[in-house]
């Protein structure tokens, strides 16, 4: 009862440390990156949100943020970088091309990327607006707050 | 003590692969290197990662329907790619423009123009390490794409330059907005000048690197700022005028090393160019529509759509506030007189006869816009270079070919050359002057 | 349109050509008023010679090299040559006709520089094969694409997915 109690105190103080210091990758591809660039910047700041370091290395980042369309031809890079990421990750889709290959239905586009990888929050529009970004950030954030963290001696408790 | 070890140890080179997801905010393209320590021997550059099949596309839709299309061409500045498109269809219909039209469509091309330098330059100094530049850059660019959002609807992707004209006419107050954007944009011009132009580090990182000959840039077929940096004066705003180009007072700079440090000072010396233009547009325009007093009585839309039963109203309809720019004492300003082109207002589609044939007709499969049969190329001066459309039409509503000739395809061609004998350094703000846009490239 | 064509005058390029390549000449037309000539494909690099390296006319920027499919024609395929001269300021646009069991036309990288990837664009899209060409393979698809995009046979929404499941 009481390893019961302790560990969703932890997991709360977890999930808290977790959803406020995201490390982002962004794979900006498209237009909707001019978007993603006024949204990073001072106007429509992400910084606020704890969000503002991007890291540019697959192993270092914990949010893929796929922005743009995503082609056949990209299509391996995509899944060779979301293997390469480290647990835990989380994946953004956004704009329209990156959800399900926008005004594009061609030989040369993939249809949405969760074709390829799994994921978390999808943000229509194209482009969506910096403020839509935010907001699915936010949501992201309270899906961090709400999963259950994943700890090692609690499987080892259970067995 | 190292020449004993340099005679005992076997030199190779080094492979190295710049993926195409790397830091350069530029977009996706693939530069493969043959290194000796820093220095590159060798490379070879692979692109087509946003092959979206732009060309295949257009061939099975309508001309209208090809418009947001060549929005997300040169995401930067999409307002010139509009613009390119609907002229060359607006060459083959033989239209006329009304003279508002033009000056609106001049005014929100220079404006796109500047929103591509900002973004290109921004980039190329966050690269080199000037963070500062970039906060900067963004924020002008933010009040430039108020004045496109207020005006058109939307920041980026607008689809607001239609064959025949514009879509709507700029809101009440758009000298003040426009005069407060171009203001802003002075200021910020100013600071960069400030703190990029003179700087030691800045010019030590672009001077003499990357440096094209004038003979080299026209065999490799750049157009644009690239080219006017090596010195070669062309640009397509003097060469072949189009719009009213040729009624307003501007220069071109001109470079003269064709170095990075050139192609970055050319694009500040035109967005200072832009910005006069803008401000003699601004001036000049004729009076349109929504200089005019509002008087008389207006009716709310049911009883318009009641009154329209007995005869067609002569008042005025008060339209809700999205079908603005469809309010028909604006049309005459903004979109040509010759009917079977454009989309009649909303007033007399929703209260005529007449109105709704043509609505219809303009919108029904197999009707349209019907160019005549035959091929035509039409160029304006992009923010990269010559930026040409060349469409073959059949005589049915959707053309049968379409082709972009896409500027910065030709100056990626010349990347290879470009960086070879320099350092791995140098690679990127001789990548970020270039201004390589993914969605022109590969289309 | 038409009176208007016949009242243009002819550029001095035209007028030079005709006297130099009569043979190889077998169209001059102006659609919409760009001057266009017809060439037969055997002679294209000595034209396209000819209108780069004269003096007077020195057509030295290669604009665009592009092509289009006229499927149920024969010859099938036309390949066009945009070029201009900065010394007159004038665009010339070049065409030849290719058949489709004959696709190899001579490569004019030895004249412009940007001539190379634009045939591999050419070749990409619609599978004209340019003898002497230094590096010809795909540009914008991925090697293991099969048939080519743009040809008019060719539909719009065959996909060829890289990784399984991804269409």
């Amino acid at each position: 009862m009481k390893a019961d109690f302790i560990t969703t105190k932890l997991d709360y103080v977890l999930g808290w440390a977790r959803k406020f210091s995201l490390f982002q990758y962004p794979f900006v591809t498209a237009c909707c990156g001019m978007e993603y660039m006024s949204a990073a910047c001072a106007h429509f700041d992400i910084d606020r949100f704890g969000a503002g370091l991007t890291r540019f290395s697959p192993r270092q980042a914990d949010l893929l943020l796929v922005v743009g369309t995503v082609t056949q031809k990209l299509a391996p890079v995509l899944r060779k970088i979301y293997d390469q990421m480290t647990e835990p990750k989380w994946v953004i889709a956004v704009g329209a091309c990156a959800v399900s290959g926008g005004i594009y239905n061609n030989y040369a586009v993939v249809q949405g990327i969760d074709k390829i990888i799994p994921v978390d929050v999808y943000i229509p529009g194209c482009p969506p607006r910096p403020e839509a970004i935010l907001d699915a950030l936010i949501k992201l954030q309270k899906k961090i707050q709400n999963q259950p963290q994943a700890w090692k001696w609690r499987e080892k408790l259970k067995k | 003590m190292g020449e004993k070890l340099k005679r005992r140890t076997k030199r190779e080179s080094l492979l190295l692969n710049m993926g195409p997801s790397h830091p350069a905010m530029h977009g996706t393209i693939r530069i493969m290197l043959e290194l000796d320590g820093e220095r590159v021997l060798n490379s070879e550059v692979e692109i087509g990662y946003l092959h979206r099949g732009f060309e295949k596309t257009c061939e099975n839709k309508t001309y209208l329907q090809v418009l947001p299309y060549t929005d997300r061409l040169n995401y930067v500045s999409p307002l010139i790619n509009n613009t390119g498109y609907v002229m060359t269809v607006e060459k083959m219909l033989g239209l006329e423009i009304p003279e508002r039209a033009q000056y609106i469509r001049t005014i929100m091309c220079e404006i796109s123009r500047i929103c591509d330098h900002l973004t290109c330059l921004a980039a190329m100094a966050m690269e080199t390490g000037a963070f500062t530049v970039f906060l900067y850059m963004i924020k002008a660019r933010e009040f430039l794409w108020d004045v496109v959002e207020q005006t058109t609807g939307a920041r980026m992707t607008t689809s607001y330059i239609r064959i025949g004209g514009v879509k709507s006419d700029f809101p009440k107050n758009y000298k003040e907005l426009i005069k407060k954007a171009v203001d802003e944009t002075r200021k910020v011009l100013k600071d960069c000048h400030g703190l990029l132009t003179k700087n030691k580090i800045f010019l030590n990182r672009t001077k003499g690197v990357a440096v094209v000959s004038k003979e080299d840039a026209i065999s490799y077929g750049f157009t644009g700022p690239c080219l006017r940096a090596t010195g070669v004066y062309y640009d397509v705003r003097k060469a072949h005028p189009y719009l009213i180009y040729d009624q307003l007072d501007f220069e071109i700079p001109l470079g003269e090393n064709g170095d990075n440090y050139d192609r970055y000072y050319v694009r500040m010396l035109e967005m200072e160019q832009s910005l006069r233009i803008i401000e003699q547009a601004v001036e000049k325009m004729p009076r349109g529509a929504i200089e005019v007093e509002n008087i008389g009585e207006i009716l709310e839309p049911y009883q318009a759509i009641k009154s329209a039963r007995n005869k067609k109203p002569s008042q005025k309809i008060k339209l809700s506030p999205n079908l603005e720019g469809t309010e028909k004492e604006k049309y005459p300003h903004i979109l040509t007189s010759d009917k079977r082109y454009i989309i009649p207002p909303k007033e007399d589609t929703y209260t005529t006869i007449t109105g709704l044939i043509s609505h219809f007709k303009f919108f029904m499969k197999g009707h349209g816009i019907h160019p005549p049969k035959g091929e035509a190329y039409f160029s304006v001066e992009g923010a990269n270079g010559e930026l040409g459309f060349y469409i073959v039409s059949d005589g049915t509503d959707k053309p049968y070919r379409l082709h972009l000739r896409a500027p910065c395809f030709h100056i990626m061609s010349a990347l290879e050359k470009m960086i070879q004998g320099g350092y791995v350094a140098d690679i990127i703000p001789t990548f970020g002057s270039i201004n390589m846009i993914g969605g022109e490239l590969d289309r | 349109m038409e009176g208007k064509a016949k009242e243009m005058k002819q550029s001095s390029a035209v007028k030079l050509l005709k006297e130099k390549f009569p043979a190889d000449i077998l169209e001059y037309s102006t659609p919409f008023g760009d001057e266009t000539l017809l060439i037969r494909k055997e002679n294209i690099i000595k034209i396209l010679k000819f209108l780069k390296e004269t003096p007077e006319l020195e057509y030295s920027l290669l604009l665009d090299i592009t092509c289009v499919d006229y499927i149920g024609q024969e010859p099938r395929f036309e390949l066009i040559y945009h070029v201009y001269s900065f010394r007159l300021n004038h665009r010339l646009r070049i065409k030849t006709k290719i058949s489709e069991k004959n696709p190899f036309i001579e490569s004019s990288t030895c004249l412009w520089k940007n001539a190379n990837w634009l045939e591999r664009e050419v070749f990409d899209m619609f599978g004209i094969k340019f003898k002497n060409h230094p590096d010809l393979r795909r540009i914008l698809m991925y090697d293991e694409f099969e048939g080519h995009p743009l040809r008019k046979d060719y539909p719009l929404k065959k996909r060829q997915p890289r990784l399984p499941g991804a269409e």
